[in-house]
Formats: C-alpha cells, sequence, structure tokens
C-alpha cells in the first residue's frame, strides 16, 4: 500500500498540503529528503514530463503533512517548462497540487540570489515560510545573519536550519503547525511599473495578488500548450489592445528586487571578513578546470567508474548468479516435472535472474552520477566541455544528458530540458541514446566475458574492463558524429546560451546517493524487470512450443532404433543436447529466428542471435533473458551459467566455438548503435511532441548499427 | 575593512577583462540575455570579478552577488562594465 494514501485516507487526522520551492543547488532536495525519509516517491505531473516528488512527514500526533518537492528555478519567469510548472502549481488554485503553504529554501551562504526567489513568491501573497538553509556554511565562515531582522523586512517567518546536519528541521516542522499568515506586505510595488496590465488581467481573473496578474500576463505569450488553458485565452483577449514592452517591464521589475534585496542583505548580515571565504572552491578550480589537469582528471573519473562497475559489481554478481542456479537446480529437482516447472524454472526464474543480476552494476553506477552532481563538480565539466561541445552543436550542458545517458537514456533526456536552445536540445535528445546506456552493460558484460579472456592484462588493467571502456568510448564518438551531422541539417531557432551557476564543492552527501540509488534501482526492477520477466514468459512459450507434431516427430526419430543405434558413439547427456537444440530449432522462436536469418547473416549472426534480436527491441537487457532462455530450454539439468553455455556452442561449420572473436564484437558493435528501447522512444516523443523525432531516431540509429556490425564482423573475420 | 574608490574609465564589455580584474555593472546590450543575467544577479551597480576562463578560451566564470556564475564570453559582451580599482 502506498504509504501515502495510507496517511492521507486516516479520516481523524489533519493533512496539510506543502510545498518546496527554491534555487537550484539551495539544498531544496536535501531537506525534502531530511523532512520525509523514505516516505517518498517519484512520479510526473500530469500531461507534462516534469518530475513529480512526493512525501509524507507526521509533524505532530494529528497533523500529517503531503510535502511536495517543485522542480528547482531561479525565478518565476515563464523561461522554462519546470518553471512553468511551478509557477502553476503556486498560483492556480485549481491546480490538484496547489499547496496550502510554501516552504521556500534558499541557501544563507548565497543569500542576495536567493533572495530574488523569494521575492517573488513572498508578492504572489500565498501562507510562506522562509526555510534558511547551510547556516552551518554561514557560521563556519564566520557571519552571522540576524533572522529576527530578515523575518521583519520580508514580513514571513523565517528558519535557519541546515538540512545536511538535520538541525533545525524539528524547528522548522513546528513551524508548519502555526498557523502562517500570507506576507505581511509587498515586497516591491509592481502596480507602479505595470499598472494597466495589472488592471486588465485583474477584470478578467481573479487573482490573490497583483503579482500574480503581472505574471500571468507574461506567461502568456510562449505558454506551451500543456498548461494553456481557457483563462490565459482570457487574458490574452483582455491583453490585445495593449501595448507595452514586456521584457524593459520585467527587467524593471527584477532591478527593483535586486536594489531592495541589496539593502535587506546589507542590514542583516555581519561579515567577519570582506572577502569570502571561497578559497577551498578557488583552489579545486584551479586543478579541476585546469586546461591539462581538468581534462586528466575528468578521463580518470570516466575510467575509474568503468573499472568500479566492472570488478567491483563482478563479486556481488556472481552471488546472484549462484543463488538463482542453486535456485533452479533445487526447484527442478523439488518439484513435479511438467510444463508448469518448466515454466517456473525456464521462463520465470531465467528472466528473473536475468533483472537481478544486474543491481550491482547499476546501483554503482547510480552511486557514481549522484556524486559528481552532489559535490558540484559536473557543472564543472559542463564548463570545462562547453566550447568543445559547441562544435558539435550540443551545449556545455548537453554533459549532463550524455554523462547520465551512461546510465539511462530515459532521465538523461528528461534532464535535457535544462538547455534553452531548441536545436542544441533537440540534437542533445537525438544522440543521447548512442551513449551506451545500463541496460547495454548486461549484453556488453556477456558477450565481452565470452570473447575475451578474463586472466588478460595490459598491465596493471584488465582487457575486459579495456574493451569495456572502448565501447562506452565507442558510443560517445558515435554520439559526437551524430550531432555534427545534425548540426549542418538542423536550423537554428533562437540564440544559443549558457548561463549557469558554479555551486560551491561541498562533500556528496550519502543520504542522498543512498536515495538516489534505491530510486533508480527500484525504476530499473519494476519498470525494465516486469517487461524483461513477461518476455522471457513469452519466450519460453515460443521457444517450448512448436507448430503441429513438429516435437513429437522429433521425439519419435530418437526412439527408432536404427537411429539410435546410428548415435552409439555420443554419451546420452550429448544426445539429450542433440534433442533439445532440434525442438528448439522447430520451435516457433526457431522458425521466427530463422525467419530474419537471412537479414542478419552478413553480420555474423545466426537465427538464435536473431531471436534475441527481435525480442531485444522492447528493452536491450532483454538479449541476456533470452539467451538464458533459449539456451536453458536446451539444458535439461539446467546448471550451467549462461556464459557456460553460450561459451560451449560450437559453430557447425567451423567446429570452433560460435562465440568467436568476429561474432563477439560483431553483436557489441550492434548493441551499441541500435535503437532498441521502447521507453526511449516514447520519452523522445513525449520531450519533442513530435511523433518525426522518435522515427528518426529509430532508424538512423538502427542504420548506423547494421552498417557498423557489418564492417566489424567483416574485418574480423 | 577595506575601502572602493571607484574612479569610471570608459565602458567595456565583460568579456574584455583581464582575468582577476573587477568592474562595476552599467548596462545591457541584449534585451532578452538581460533578462536572464538579471534574474541571476546581474544587475547594474552590482562588482563583478572576472574569475576563470575555461581551459579553451570559453566560456568564462565571474564572481557577481557573492557566488560564481559561468556564461559564454559572447553573453559576457552583451554586458557593459565600468572598470574599478581596488585600493585595500
Amino acid at each position: 500500500m502506498e504509504p501515502i494514501q495510507s496517511l492521507a485516507n486516516f479520516s481523524e487526522r489533519n493533512t496539510i498540503k506543502i510545498a518546496l520551492v527554491g534555487n537550484p543547488n539551495s539544498g531544496k532536495s536535501t531537506l525534502f529528503n531530511a523532512l520525509t525519509g523514505m516516505n517518498q516517491r517519484t512520479g510526473n505531473f500530469p500531461g507534462v514530463t516534469v518530475d513529480k516528488k512526493v512525501g509524507t512527514a507526521r509533524l505532530s500526533d494529528t497533523v500529517i503533512a503531503n510535502f511536495i518537492d517543485l522542480p528547482g528555478t531561479y525565478s518565476l519567469y515563464p523561461k522554462s517548462l519546470d518553471e512553468r510548472v511551478a509557477f502553476d502549481v503556486l498560483c492556480n488554485g485549481d491546480n490538484e497540487e496547489h499547496p496550502d503553504l510554501v516552504i521556500i529554501v534558499a541557501d544563507a551562504s548565497n543569500l542576495k540570489r536567493n533572495l530574488f526567489l523569494v521575492s517573488q513568491i513572498i508578492d504572489l501573497k500565498i501562507p510562506v515560510i522562509l526555510a534558511l538553509n547551510m547556516m552551518d556554511m554561514v557560521e563556519k565562515d564566520g557571519d552571522t545573519i540576524d533572522l529576527v531582522r530578515l523575518s521583519e523586512r520580508l514580513g514571513v517567518k523565517v528558519v535557519g536550519l541546515s538540512a545536511r546536519n538535520k538541525s533545525g528541521i524539528e524547528e522548522l516542522k513546528r513551524s508548519l503547525l502555526q498557523p502562517l499568515p500570507i506576507p505581511a506586505y509587498d515586497f516591491i510595488d509592481i502596480k507602479k511599473i505595470a499598472p494597466e496590465i495589472i488592471e486588465r488581467v485583474k477584470t478578467v481573473v481573479k487573482v490573490k495578488s497583483d503579482f500574480m496578474a503581472f505574471q500571468m500576463a507574461n506567461n502568456l505569450e510562449d505558454t506551451n500548450a500543456d498548461i494553456r488553458n481557457r483563462q490565459s485565452q482570457k487574458i490574452a483577449d483582455a491583453l490585445n489592445t495593449l501595448i507595452v514592452d514586456k521584457n524593459k517591464l520585467q527587467a524593471q521589475e527584477s532591478v527593483e528586487r535586486y536594489k531592495k534585496i541589496n539593502r535587506i542583505v546589507e542590514e542583516c548580515i555581519t561579515r567577519k571578513t570582506a572577502v569570502q571565504s571561497r578559497s577551498f572552491t578557488q583552489q579545486l578550480d584551479g586543478i579541476l578546470t585546469h586546461r591539462i589537469w581538468g581534462y586528466v582528471i575528468f578521463l580518470s573519473i570516466l575510467f575509474l567508474i568503468f573499472q568500479t562497475i566492472f570488478f567491483l559489481a563482478a563479486f556481488p554478481m556472481e552471488w546472484i548468479e549462484t543463488m538463482f542456479v542453486t535456485l533452479s537446480d533445487w526447484a527442478t529437482k523439488a518439484l513435479p516435472q511438467g510444463e508448469l516447472t518448466s515454466l517456473l524454472v525456464n521462463g520465470i526464474l531465467a528472466g528473473l535472474s536475468g533483472v537481478v543480476v544486474f543491481i550491482p552494476q547499476i546501483a554503482l553506477l547510480f552511486a557514481f552520477i549522484a556524486i559528481l552532481e552532489d559535490t558540484g563538480y559536473m557543472a564543472r565539466v559542463s564548463f570545462i566541455m562547453d566550447k568543445l561541445l559547441r562544435k558539435f552543436g550540443l551545449n556545455g550542458r548537453s554533459v549532463i544528458p550524455l554523462m547520465s545517458g551512461v546510465a539511462c537514456a530515459v532521465p538523461a533526456i528528461m534532464s535535457a530540458r535544462t538547455i534553452s536552445n531548441w536545436k542544441e536540445r533537440i540534437i542533445t535528445i537525438m544522440v543521447t541514446p548512442l551513449m551506451s546506456c545500463s541496460a547495454r552493460l548486461p549484453v556488453y558484460t556477456l558477450l565481452i566475458s565470452l570473447v575475451i579472456p578474463q586472466d588478460k592484462h595490459f598491465g596493471f588493467f584488465n582487457y575486459q574492463g579495456l574493451i569495456l571502456m572502448g565501447l562506452y568510448l565507442v558510443g560517445f564518438l558515435a554520439a559526437i558524429g551524430a550531432a555534427i551531422v545534425m548540426k549542418w541539417i538542423l536550423k537554428a531557432r533562437e540564440k544559443s546560451y549558457f548561463i549557469m551557476e558554479l555551486p560551491v564543492y561541498r562533500s556528496p552527501q550519502w543520504r542522498t546517493v543512498g536515495l538516489t540509488i534505491f530510486d533508480k534501482v527500484k525504476m530499473f526492477l519494476w519498470d525494465a524487470g516486469k517487461i524483461i520477466v513477461a518476455i522471457s514468459i513469452i519466450l519460453w512459450f515460443l521457444s517450448s512450443h512448436a507448430p503441429g507434431q513438429r516435437f513429437e516427430r522429433i521425439e519419435k526419430k530418437y526412439e527408432d532404433p536404427a537411429y539410435v543405434g546410428s548415435l552409439s558413439s555420443k554419451t546420452p547427456g550429448q544426445v539429450n543436447a542433440q534433442i533439445a537444440s532440434e525442438k528448439l530449432e522447430a520451435s516457433y522462436a526457431g522458425i521466427l529466428g530463422k525467419a530474419i536469418e537471412p537479414a542478419i547473416a552478413p553480420l555474423g549472426f545466426d537465427w538464435k542471435i536473431g531471436i534475441a534480436l527481435v525480442t531485444s527491441f522492447a528493452a536491450r537487457e532483454v538479449f541476456v533473458g533470452t539467451m538464458a532462455t533459449i539456451y536453458s530450454v536446451g539444458d535439461a539439468d539446467n546448471t550451467q551459467s549462461i556464459q557456460d553455455k553460450m561459451r560451449a556452442e560450437i559453430n557447425p561449420e567451423t567446429g570452433l566455438p560460435k562465440f568467436s572473436m568476429a561474432v563477439g564484437f560483431s553483436l557489441l558493435i550492434f548493441y551499441a548503435f541500435a535503437m532498441q528501447c521502447m521507453s526511449t522512444l516514447a520519452i523522445v516523443y513525449r520531450e519533442t511532441k513530435k511523433i518525426k523525432w522518435p522515427l528518426i531516431q529509430f532508424f538512423y540509429m538502427s542504420a548506423l548499427a547494421y552498417l557498423a556490425s557489418l564492417l566489424v564482423y567483416n574485418l574480423l573475420k | 575593512m577595506y575601502t572602493i574608490q571607484i574612479m569610471k574609465v570608459k565602458l567595456k564589455n565583460l568579456s574584455q577583462l583581464e582575468v582577476g580584474q573587477s568592474a562595476v555593472i552599467d548596462s545591457f546590450t541584449d534585451k532578452i540575455m538581460a533578462l536572464k543575467l538579471l534574474e541571476m544577479g546581474c544587475t547594474p551597480g552590482e562588482i563583478v570579478k572576472l574569475d576563470r576562463v575555461a581551459p579553451l578560451g570559453d566560456p568564462i566564470a565571474i564572481s557577481v552577488s557573492g557566488y560564481l556564475l559561468s556564461l559564454r564570453k559572447e553573453e559576457a559582451s552583451t554586458i557593459l562594465v565600468s572598470t574599478v580599482k581596488q585600493k585595500i
């Protein structure tokens, strides 16, 4: 049962809806985690692909709070979809997420810029409380902030806290229980700046404040169809005849706000030293954005990540594999022979093990990404890569989607939303799936271990790790190449820009890292897992059933004493394997694989691989599950691991192992480039709102995969 | 404490500063860019310092409003500044 639902439905309790808003890097998510702990989940705002994080916390015996963590934003200006969603939740009383009160999270050590958003939200005239985060940093700098004074000047309650150290959280919770009035007074008098606009908007819609009216007018122009409603049409009509320079008015508003913010900051902060103690960040930047060391360190970190994923994860992966082999073994022996046992062992268990075994690698990868994000290093990577990436039609910010693409293209493509330039964003979306995602990792792992001996070392480094890194590099280079081509084809719609905060370096928070891992693993297990298990069951059926009397005919052939006599040189085990293999070939799966064999034979693939290619269109990692199913159908005892079975496969033409270097690499390259992920295509459609982009993506990637495989196979053959 | 003595020289754009050099924001040449820069705390009268230049010569990082902001040279060139002489 969902904890959120169960608590909210408790009728004698009171629930309040609280929204968290704040700048990126203000520690908003840390506070959200500190408030809600494990009682949180990630969803989507209806109709738009903006992450919606919700969670619950008990404030007292009788009061339960439902929190919503709104996307980080620097202002309420209608710049990005994220900001529009945040604005709509805050301003639209009909929005189902519209909160009873708002916690504005601000970084106390970066007060001036953080107060900008604070001041805008104050002017919306909804109940707010200011959570002044990172007070420990302020103290460390030797500065003091007069919270009483700040509260007086802003007209809202202010609570100082440090979400990282969990200090001040209880005080914040207590404050949430007291009735919070709407802000005492306007931060700036927006009516002075735009009297006409506000008046006209107010004639058609009921708003809580002048600023809300002003913002609604400003949010009209490029309002996305998602949020556009009848109300905005009314406002548009009301403003129809008015000729004003909205940009100028907005600029005036910003200047007014900062003027007052500067005065407040001066009054409320006592600085010990005039020079800000950002020396640690300064020094570290000296190295991490150095013209040589910056890149050396970046590449080393990538290298470390891949080596770790391959080696550290190998141990738990082996335990999981052993566990499943033992389990299938036990099930085969303990349960009565028959259709159901076969389904359980060769269908469900085989599919499950194909999912569970990759948890260690996915967890490690997301741990690294979370750490790099959390420490502030990812922003530096964007900083040192921007000029290079711009040459390829990308943007420094493309680093985050591209690097996250190493984990999963779905969240990666969603994170491309921070790129405001249409062309750069489309290119980023189109090439991100070429980055080797974690779903390819199982395929890579399996194939590399088949064709590259484990004990081969190149100095300190293991060959398998090097090949793996090479595959990631190939994916990256393909992405760059595709980007260059698209840069030439696509026309720019507007100017590109790159205005981004470089946050202060901080040590990573293990809690955040842990929650990220938990979230992603859960997502993988559930989203990918259910597809994989379902496909495994279908595959089991296809490979253990055949049309007509085909199986019976094979069985009869082996009962014929004359034919059995010709097999006398073979052991009973070999004979059984031969029967199983013939049955598989005769099955529905075999028929399907055979049908596409002519098309894939030039790449070195046989019908067995053909079956896997067909099934892994839905999701790449299904390849491993498919192979496991196909090969366990041919193994009566089912005690060998999938690797051993594939390694033992002999090519009847050459007498050599089927998975030769040429076949292995051809398959590796195919999986590196091919678009075999329905979720990615679906998300590309959602993000671009046009069917043509996922279609183009599917065809260009498939063509690339086919040609590259063809080349590799013929070079190595 | 230290005092800042401001001597207005002719206006430059922000991308023309030397690393380590400070200046006072005067005005903007691009209206749309100005909105984005304003909300990020680059307001007229604010002191900016060119902190560092990315290894490939672009983008740059500036200290403004108490934090570090990175932007491309092209963007920085829309910010007109008057150079400041600091006297400690």
